[in-house]
């Protein structure tokens, strides 16, 4: 021990680090996810590494709509749209303007706000389902509007714009590869939207905006501005979905309409379910659902071959089914696999945590 | 304790001698003495997964090639992922086809957005994104991406052939277009245009776009039937065209109707459609169709009856998609073949990028693929054809024709 390696150094501030923060657990949790993703993708492949940094992404947006539905009331199929905003902000001011990315998220932001309290003002009059509809048929038009002929010229048309020259790379020569900061710098946005999420909830507006879900009458003899902050959560809501939308041109290093059609929407909405409304760490469950359950559901239906094959020697008149066409079957066992959970879990993967949290403390006391 | 330090040693050695023996044979990613691992994307599902029977065809094929003893003794290992049409999940299959599945070169992606998505990521890598499943005019750009060809006659030049043959035989038709509102649909509209000239103008009285996620295109066809159009030029992908031929056929429409080459497959569209509203039909073709009798006794007609027999027996036979699956797919077949026991991404892009005169089993008599390191368009030729609903097939009539047109 006479020289003490930076790792052991390293490990010892952790370790001191640990102690101190011992009662505080929250700060506690806070600093081993900072620990784990400064870690993280200087360990995982590259390929891993571009999957959770989607995965970041995707979370991030659904916290968004989940801040609008699960928190305000308010339903919305329509989130693509604010995420084909964010995407086109960035890359718009990255290939007309040369604009550097890290300058377009929070124009991107801005911009998305903007969009989603406007939105918000007609959908005021609208409830439920109708909402729902509204939104649903702002999913539809999105991808048609990028194609318009007169922005064409900013918007690249039907081919979209192609980014993979502009990708900012590390700076200070720190030595990363695009992938390594490109996670570096989603995970940190992450970390700020998330606690700007866990602030939004937790304070007066935040109760306010629950209030309005819960009963809008009672909310409002309490003197809460109903439209007003109806609006200001569809502007909050469009924010962070935009923000996600703008990594997401900088991870994919490509916008154009087809990435933005309606599945994008529903994808969204799935991995809020399924994440749990109204609890805002479901969403990275949620992202982790929407984003490797399909991959698990490919690699499932191509290994379904032998199980036709099973069936045949049984049943003989049962038609022939390839390995290969078994493949054609992904979009059902993804459904299976959705049906299952909200039969199982109804309230997403965050009711069965809370039930699993409270049958433990049931049990302990 | 020591001794198991220089225990170590002769493994290090060892490890260390294996990684030579290795570099000295010049392996690529995606080659061992046993196996040629080819990447594949297909949307198995989505909007576009009426084209998901292409992969299967060419998963088919390789299994084939495999059950025949392989490619010069190396077995071909095909790992094929759904993209579902979607640019953002093609960009996330092909790392992990590269990254972690370590392939050697990425076959047949399909759709030009998704192609777009990964074509600077893989260029990036040195990857071939070989004969890609897109007829977009701008695959073959070896300049700024000697990585990517594209395979297919581009969609500009077949709409070219529409307009030469319109002018000629329907000199004052007034011509409506229905498209698919992306590059693809557009780039058939500009060669349409780009044949038509200076009469485009007038001659074309109504163009129909219409949406990938949209359900029908029914209104579309109402718009262009009261639009007094006599000659329709459909730019659609099978779904939709098959909806088209179906609601003209409700709606009483009999225009002469030119459909495009993407979607003549008679299992995939007309057989949907109903075969007798799709009476007199004109479209292109440049593989030999299985459902014409004339090429009944034809020895690459045969072999690919076999091969749907043997190796894919659910597949649909009367389907064009199937031919074409296994015709890109014995075009690799054949440049690997050819490479002999030197298997290298280099190589392998060379290769395509030389091809001369090669003949396929189910070309047409007459058409045969060309490259050069200037030239990444191989198929460049086709042939007019019109649908007979007595006889559930394509007549195929005139020429070959050659509508070359060279992106930028």
């Amino acid at each position: 021990m006479k020289t003490t390696s930076p790792v052991t150094s390293i490990i010892a501030a952790i370790g001191a680090t640990l102690i101190t923060l011992g009662n505080n657990w929250k700060l506690a949790g806070f600093v081993l996810i900072l620990i784990a993703g400064a870690i993280f993708p200087l360990v995982a492949t590259g390929v891993f590494t571009f999957q959770i940094t989607q995965l970041l992404i995707y979370a991030i947006a659904i916290a968004g709509l989940n801040l609008l539905t699960g928190f305000n009331g308010q339903f919305s199929l329509g989130h693509s749209a604010f995420y084909a905003i964010g995407a086109y902000v960035s890359a718009v001011l990255m290939t007309q303007y040369e604009m550097p990315f890290y300058w377009t998220i929070p124009v991107a932001a801005v911009v998305c706000f903007v969009f989603g309290f406007l939105f918000g003002l007609p959908a005021l009059r609208l409830e439920g389902i109708y909402l729902a509809l509204a939104t649903f048929a702002l999913a539809i038009a999105t991808p048609q509007i990028l194609k318009f002929k007169p922005i064409e010229h900013l918007t690249g048309g039907v081919q979209g714009l192609a980014l993979f020259n502009l990708k900012p790379e590390a700076p200070f020569g720190l030595p990363f590869d695009q992938d390594q900061w490109t996670f570096y710098v989603t995970f940190a946005v992450t970390i700020l939207m998330f606690f700007i999420a866990f602030s939004l909830v937790n304070s007066r507006s935040g109760r306010a905006m629950k209030a309005i879900r819960d009963n809008q009458i009672a909310a409002k003899v309490t003197g809460i501005n109903l439209s007003l902050f109806k609006t200001l959560t569809f502007g909050m809501s469009a924010l962070f979905t935009g923000v996600a939308g703008s990594l997401s041109a900088l991870l994919i290093a490509f916008v154009a309409p087809d990435s933005f059609q309606i599945t994008l929407a529903i994808a969204i909405f799935v991995g809020m379910v399924v994440g749990g409304v109204g609890w805002i760490p479901g969403a990275f469950l949620g992202g982790l659902f929407i984003l490797f359950v399909p991959n698990i559901a490919e690699h499932i239906a191509h290994g379904l071959g032998w199980v036709f094959d099973l069936i045949r020697s049984v049943v003989p008149f049962f038609p022939t089914v390839s390995e290969q066409s078994a493949k054609g079957l992904t979009g059902t066992v993804y459904g299976v696999f959705l049906i299952l959970l909200i039969y199982v879990m109804p309230s997403g993967l965050a009711g069965l945590l809370r039930l699993a949290a409270e049958r433990l403390a049931r049990a302990r006391s | 304790m020591k001794t198991k330090k220089y225990g170590m040693i002769p493994a290090l050695a060892l490890g260390f001698a294996v990684a030579m023996a290795g570099s000295a044979f010049a392996q690529s990613p995606g080659v061992t003495d046993k196996e040629i691992k080819i990447g594949h994307l297909n949307p198995y599902s989505g909007p576009a997964s009426a084209y998901g029977t292409i992969g299967k065809a060419i998963a088919a094929y390789f299994k084939m090639v495999n059950a025949e003893g392989g490619i010069n003794g190396r077995l071909v290992n095909f790992i094929s992922y759904d993209d579902s049409y979607s640019p953002p999940k093609s960009l996330e299959q092909v790392r992990k086809l590269v990254e972690s599945d370590n392939v050697l070169l990425v076959f047949q992606p399909l759709g030009t957005p998704s192609n777009t998505a990964i074509q600077g990521y893989l260029n990036g890598k040195k990857v071939p994104q070989l004969f890609v499943a897109t007829g977009a005019t701008k695959w073959g750009n070896p300049k700024k991406f000697p990585w990517t060809m594209g395979w297919q006659p581009n969609y500009q030049s077949e709409g070219r052939i529409y307009a030469a043959y319109i002018l000629k035989n329907y000199p004052n038709g007034k011509i409506g277009v229905l498209y698919q509102n992306d590059d693809y649909g557009k780039d058939y509209l500009k060669g349409l245009k780009d044949g038509l000239g200076a009469k485009a103008k007038t001659m074309i009285v109504s163009e129909q776009p219409y949406e990938v996620a949209d359900p029908t295109v029914d209104s579309q066809i109402i718009a262009l039937k009261a639009s007094g159009a006599d000659i329709l030029f459909n730019a659609t992908t099978p779904k939709f065209a098959a909806q088209s031929i179906k609601k003209m056929a409700e709606i009483g429409w009999k225009p002469v109707h030119f459909l495009n080459q993407v979607s003549n497959s008679v299992g995939g569209v007309i057989k949907p459609a109903g075969p007798e509203n799709a009476d007199g039909i004109f479209s292109t073709g440049y593989l030999k169709d299985q459902n014409d009798p004339q090429w009944k006794d034809d020895a690459g007609m045969k072999k690919w009856f076999a091969f749907m027999d043997k190796y894919y027996p659910d597949g649909d036979k009367t389907s064009s998609f199937n031919t074409y699956g296994y015709t890109v797919a014995q075009n690799l077949h054949k440049i690997l073949l050819g490479l002999g026991k030197n298997v290298t991404r280099d190589a392998v892009m060379k290769a395509a990028a030389n091809m001369k005169d090669l003949d396929l089993d189910l070309l047409l008599p007459g058409i045969k693929i060309n490259t050069s390191a200037t030239d990444f368009y191989p198929i460049e030729q086709q042939q007019m054809m019109k649908f007979n609903a007595k006889e559930n097939k394509w007549e195929f009539f005139g020429p070959i024709l050659s509508g070359e047109v060279r992106g930028s």
